[in-house]
């Protein structure tokens, strides 16, 4: 089978650092991967590189065998790509429905026509209903988003996400800062998502539970490199994760 | 009791006049972070071109109608010529550049309409006086509450009610991440600047009648639609209708 994204001699340097180095991933079709290592490993930038945000200083991104090394954010997003943020981004301003609705909107562009816009604002606001019942905050459609608890704001971030319909979804930290309950909540949501979309999920992760919980294949990363993947009872049994997850490994 | 309602009619005159200025510069704002000190010279521009379609057509209303767009095209022309390039740098920049582009502007003005001023007339519908309850009052200035009116409900409903209007305050809450959606921001920074280009030239024929148009018109109703918009809250339209009772 081929891969819906793959990584080729991956690497990005900033200045002397360098960040990310060499990384070779293949992503199958609806497998959910996460992506672990730990602090400062390079994750986040690595999924900066995969999502168009920072451009890479070597190597390609390969998405459905189309290489896409050369495109920005919001053209890789129009493609299929979709993307949370470790840091909750949302636009607290606006009410849930609309930041759902925007998403929806902005991946779909030509917002700029004067005329017959009609069917095409309900057509996305209908989508945006679809994808918030789906992650559960169809209740608060109406509530400004910065009124939300914080869990709820993450579950909207990952709506507006979902809303784009992508075949890729990359989550960044989806349960940082949340409390027990609302990760198993999520958690939960996330498979659920997962499921009923048939989406591909790549997901950068702390908390290990979480990991062992949802992934189907793990990837680690250390001092960006990568040095194991496979599935969670092949990473944990790995000497190396272990060095790197003690501190042994240079 | 007579002079509190005229003087009462005469501030929302003005500050219609002035909300179609000010709710443009605070919407660039909120876009784009520019200030734009060129703002004033878009409804000069406004007003001028008013009186010369006014001189050729003989009609006040096609004026009206027509007018707004050539501005605000100008505007979009020259934001994707020049302010376009220079986001990125410090505000200094934007502020010389737009300034610079104002006195390009004015002067390219007087040199093609000379240093008088232009009367304009108002339509015959609007000339003369109305009697209010005892008060003589200017027709045309009633006119101006009531386009002021309109304009300020039309724009709030266009932000509030339209696709356009929805990605438009995305982008004015968080632009990076609206880029990061897939939003086309360079494109969106371009109409945004035209529109509210177009919203002062709308300003500037609508005031010609009331005001002449005059070399320094713009200079002078810059400075208060900055009051405005501090007051109201930069990057916020409803602010700046707000500002104007002030």
């Amino acid at each position: 089978m081929t891969p819906l994204l793959e990584t080729r001699e991956l690497g990005r340097a900033f200045g002397a650092l360098q960040a990310v180095a060499g990384v070779n991933l293949a992503v199958q079709p609806m497998e959910l991967r996460a992506v672990i290592g730990p602090n400062g490993a390079g994750k986040t930038t690595l999924f900066h590189l995969i999502s168009g945000l920072l451009a890479p200083t070597s190597g390609r991104v390969i998405f459905r065998g189309d290489d896409v090394t050369a495109l920005a954010a919001p053209a890789r997003c129009r493609r299929g790509i979709s993307r949370t943020f470790q840091i909750t981004s949302i636009f607290p301003e606006l009410s849930v429905l609309e930041n759902v609705r925007v998403a929806v909107q902005l991946k779909a562009g030509d917002n700029f026509r004067l005329l017959g816009g009609r069917s095409v604002l309900e057509a996305s606001e209908q989508r945006a209903r679809d994808s918030l019942r789906l992650l559960g905050l169809i209740d608060r459609a109406d509530e400004l988003a910065s009124t939300l608890p914080h869990g709820d704001q993450r579950l909207l971030e990952i709506a507006m996400a979902v809303a784009q319909e992508p075949e890729l979804l990359l989550l960044d930290e989806p349960t940082q800062g949340l409390s027990p309950e609302d990760t198993v909540a999520t958690v939960g949501v996330i498979r659920q998502v997962a499921r009923e979309r048939k989406l591909t999920i790549i997901l950068v992760e702390h908390d290990m539970d979480v990991v062992f919980d949802l992934a189907d294949r793990i990837s680690v990363l250390h001092f960006g490199q990568l040095i194991a993947e496979g599935t969670a009872a092949e990473v944990r049994a790995n000497a190396d994760v272990q060095k790197a997850y003690l501190g042994g490994l240079d | 009791m007579a002079n509190v309602l005229e003087q009462l009619l005469n501030a929302l005159a003005l500050a219609g006049l002035l909300f179609l200025v000010s709710a443009g510069l605070s919407l660039v704002f909120g876009i784009l972070r520019v200030v734009n000190f060129a703002h004033g010279v878009f409804y000069m521009l406004g007003a001028y071109l008013g009186f010369t379609t006014v001189a050729l057509s003989g009609w006040f209303w096609p004026a009206l109608l027509v007018v707004p767009p050539v501005v605000g095209a100008i505007g979009a022309l020259l934001e994707s010529s020049t302010l376009r390039f220079i986001y990125r740098r410090p505000p200094i920049y934007q502020l010389l550049l737009t300034f610079g582009l104002a006195l390009i502007l004015e002067e390219s003005i007087r040199v093609l309409y000379g240093p008088t001023a232009k009367g304009v007339d108002p339509p015959p519908l609007l000339q003369g006086a109305i009697d209010l309850g005892g008060v003589l009052y200017p027709r045309y200035r009633l006119f101006l509450v009531v386009l002021g009116c309109t304009v300020g409900v039309a724009v709030w409903l266009f932000l509030r009610k339209t696709r356009a209007g929805l990605v438009i305050r995305a982008v004015a809450q968080n632009s990076e991440m609206a880029d990061c959606l897939g939003a086309d921001v360079v494109r969106v920074r371009t109409l945004v600047f035209g529109a509210a280009c177009a919203l002062a030239g709308l300003g500037g024929v609508a005031a010609a009648p009331m005001t002449t148009a005059y070399l320094g018109m713009g200079i002078g109703v810059i400075v208060d639609a900055f009051v405005v918009v501090v007051i109201g809250g930069l990057g916020s339209i409803g602010g700046s209708m707000a500002g104007e009772e002030e």
